[in-house]
């Protein structure tokens, strides 16, 4: 009989974690700490971790406001996120001992959009601008408009927060479900400038924009391109853009500037990124070019929560170990207990093999990314859609 | 009203224009790669297939590891009897500069239209623009003949195409690119053809497929897609179940499992006997990792039989454990074969 000295985790790879702990509790005791942004690629548990982190912030003895895009079903159920009304609402069942309160809400893009014409624009304005169908597709479906409406939500629940005295004092937001995590912060501002790019404004001023230029030659190209436009689109679609781009102009006075400065929202102090990804190469590479960027644009990060870790619970013993001990007892045709602890063994093996690569990525993200923060969330053996589950998320985010 | 019977071997058989969809990350290249490629290996003769991509991620140039693809029509794969699958990445704005030359021979206007941002603006803004653009490039090949004309009595380009569509979440609005655009643009050629392209996609020429993982949200979606696709008068072809583990556990070991019932003494004995150290923090652990997988388990039957209520036929691919590349895509299309065999779609 040989005893197994071998570990599931060898001593090198031990050493290599060398990654700054994220302090998870430390950033909720912070009042400093104001507004939480969870980003990352799609899928990866920013929804579930932005709801994991408000209820423990709000346990925690916080007035916390979650802004949820797009929670599971379950879960939205779970924070009592059945009205759809856009405006945060009370969750209930969770510890108020502390004194914390927890609200939450979905974002309603379409809704948000509407709410912003009808606070800026005079009721028969704000009435042509939401009936014109140029804005209906805008409003609805163009790629960014979701990311544009969860700042600006971001932007109004930050300005309730901060006329109350006594209301939010931590805002928590999950982002939307773009491939690219840069999205979030990048569409905005392609919105803003697509509306007010050259385009637009030579239809909604072709005088003004042709400008110096010499009028005549200039005039003449604006003439051959609208009417090239009304020849392939009919139109009706240029008037329907003169007059929606007409109207958002007095509405908003240019639609890069509210851009820029709800990204200046994310810059200030009071705010931190919390970049979610998955053990999987694709995820870590996006939450590697968000946080290389966050750097660049010297924007807040707090660190990086690797979701959805492998558990690995008999950590003493190695994959091949495990193997060859499985295929021994198979070979010999033992009782019905020797082959369901073949099975152990087995599955063992490739939960461990499966923990090692995650373990791997992790630390590849951390090599390149020294100082970035980390804590590693364990996959739950359910999904996360009560307050049950959420705390154990909260659990874990909070570190070992 | 929708046809929502699921199809036949008859349906696969009449199919051309496959449409794959699936919430993001689930597998719509890789099943969209493997797809093209089984439908290019049929042993009858051998196959042409068009293989396209729609968002410009080059997804389909990682999966077949080939330079990125462009608006050119290339070659990036050969099938054994002869087969091959040609790739193309559809891009709205050349889509759009190619019909504004073929149909209003436009020398200097094309140039100002780019020059103003006009293409831009046509691509960007009007989502149901860029879709009917888009679309329409598959329309276009789908028509095609091998002698480049679009009529006549020359066999067809292509044996079939298969399109890495966009996600769940926007493949209704997606492909119902005639009510889209007939709000915006109401007359003009964008209009008529928007309305060639819902008859392509309506007709028993376009199945539309939808990837999922054996996991809640990607579940959800799906159901909620077959229901719009339907409601859209689309036809809905297979479900792809992607990245199935298989489990390790026996289900007798797997009911005991979950119910904390799995013998410990004897599993301890089990393995003192075959020369492990029996800790019993190691046998907990065990026991634990078992728990968990029975958990992890039930959750994906449950998954799964919530697929197998929409009557659609399933086609399951295993999660391949080292990952997708141009090789591993090959053995999927070999499941994949064997599969619709299985399901009854193809003999
Ligand atoms: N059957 C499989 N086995 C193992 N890995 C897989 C399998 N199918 C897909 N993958 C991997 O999962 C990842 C996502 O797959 P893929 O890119 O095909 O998804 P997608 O739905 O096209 O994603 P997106 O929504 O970003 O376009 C890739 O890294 C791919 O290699
Ligand atoms: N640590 C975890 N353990 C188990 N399941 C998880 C975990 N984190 C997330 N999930 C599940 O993964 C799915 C996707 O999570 P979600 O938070 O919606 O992702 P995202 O918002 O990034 O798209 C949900 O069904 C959720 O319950
Ligand atoms: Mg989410
Ligand atoms: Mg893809």
């Amino acid at each position: 009989m040989t005893q197994t000295k071998e570990t599931a985790h060898p001593a090198h790879v031990r050493a290599a974690q060398a990654a700054p702990h994220l302090d998870i509790d430390g950033m909720i005791a912070d009042r400093g700490v104001e507004v939480v942004v969870c980003c990352g690629a799609g899928g990866v548990g920013k929804t579930t971790t932005a709801a994991a982190l408000g209820l423990r912030a709000a346990e925690a003895g916080r007035r916390v406001v979650v802004l949820t895009i797009d929670p599971a079903r379950r879960l939205a159920q779970a924070l009592g996120l059945s009205e759809l009304d856009n405006t945060p609402r009370p969750v209930s069942g969770f510890d108020t001992a502390a004194g914390g309160s927890l609200d939450a809400m979905m974002l309603d893009m379409k809704r948000t959009f509407d709410e912003v014409v009808l606070a800026h624009a005079d009721p028969g304005k704000a009435e042509q601008i939401l009936a014109n169908p140029f804005y209906q597709a805008v409003s609805s479906s163009f790629a960014g408009t979701q990311e544009y409406m969860a700042m600006e939500k971001l932007g109004q629940l930050k300005a309730a927060a901060d006329s109350a005295p006594d209301g939010w004092d931590l805002i928590i937001v999950d982002t939307p479900p773009s491939r690219s995590a840069l999205d979030f912060l990048d569409a905005p501002n392609r919105l803003g400038s697509f509306l007010d790019g050259r385009f637009i404004r030579l239809l909604s001023a072709p005088a003004k924009a042709s400008g110096r230029a010499g009028v005549k030659v200039f005039g003449l190209g604006v003439q051959l391109v609208s009417s090239t436009m009304t020849k392939i689109l009919g139109g009706q679609f240029l008037s329907d853009v003169q007059t929606f781009v007409a109207a958002l102009d007095t509405m908003f006075g240019g639609f890069r500037e509210r851009a820029d400065q709800t990204y200046r929202l994310l810059s200030r102090e009071g705010t931190s990124f919390l970049v979610v990804a998955a053990p999987e190469r694709d995820a870590l590479r996006e939450a590697s070019y968000f946080v290389d960027r966050l750097q660049a644009d010297r924007m807040p990060l707090s660190g990086l929560v690797v979701n959805r870790m492998g558990r690995v619970s008999a950590g003493a013993l190695t994959p091949s170990r495990a193997l060859a001990v499985a295929e021994a007892l198979e070979d010999s045709g033992g009782p019905k207990s020797a082959e369901n602890a073949a099975g152990l063994l087995r599955l063992h093996a490739a939960v461990v093999t499966i923990a090692q690569r995650q373990r791997e990525l992790a630390e590849r993200f951390s090599r390149s990314h020294p100082d970035v923060p980390v804590v590693q969330v364990p996959a739950l053996n359910r999904d996360v859609h009560d307050l049950d589950s959420l705390r154990e998320v909260g659990n874990a985010l909070a570190g070992p | 009203m929708s046809d929502a019977r699921a199809i036949d071997a008859a349906d696969w058989q009449r199919a051309r224009l496959h449409v794959v969809t699936g919430k993001g990350g689930t597998g719509k290249t890789t099943v969209a790669s493997a797809l093209a490629l089984a439908l290019a290996s049929a042993t009858d003769s051998p196959k042409r297939v068009l293989l396209a991509e729609v968002e410009g991620r080059q997804g389909l140039s990682q999966t077949f590891d080939v330079p990125p693809l462009g608006t050119e029509e290339t070659r990036i794969a050969r099938t054994k009897p002869g087969g091959e699958i040609v790739g193309l990445s559809v891009d709205a704005k050349a889509a759009l500069l190619e019909y504004l030359q073929l149909f209003y021979k436009l020398g200097r206007a094309g140039k100002l239209l780019e020059k103003f941002g006009a293409i831009d603006f046509a691509t960007t803004i009007a989502p149901g623009v860029r879709d009917v653009l888009v679309i329409g490039k598959l329309y276009e090949a789908n028509r095609r003949r091998k002698d480049g004309r679009h009529r006549g009595a020359s066999p067809a380009a292509y044996d079939a195409i298969v399109m890495d569509a966009p996600p769940t979440g926007r493949i209704g609005r997606f492909l119902s690119v005639n009510s889209e655009v007939a709000d915006l643009a109401r007359v003009g050629p964008i209009h008529s053809q928007a309305e060639s392209i819902t008859d392509l996609l309506e007709s028993e020429q376009t199945l539309v497929h939808i990837v999922t993982l054996l996991e809640e949200m990607p579940v959800q979606e799906t159901i909620e897609a077959i229901r719009e696709l339907r409601a859209k008068d689309l036809r809905v072809g297979i479900v792809f179940v992607n990245m199935v583990r298989d489990p390790l556990l026996d289900d007798v070991a797997l009911e005991q499992a979950r119910n904390g019932r799995l013998h410990k003494a004897s599993i301890s004995g089990q393995l003192a006997d075959a020369g492990v150290k029996a800790s019993p923090e190691l046998v907990d652990g065990l026991l634990q990792e078992a728990y968990d997988h029975a958990h992890r388990v039930d959750l994906e039957s449950e998954q799964l039989a919530l697929l197998e209520e929409t009557g659609l036929p399933l086609v399951l691919l295993p999660a391949l454990p080292e990952g997708v590349d141009s090789g591993s895509v090959r053995e999927l299309a070999d499941i994949l074969l064997d599969e619709l065999e299985e399901v009854g779609l193809t003999r």
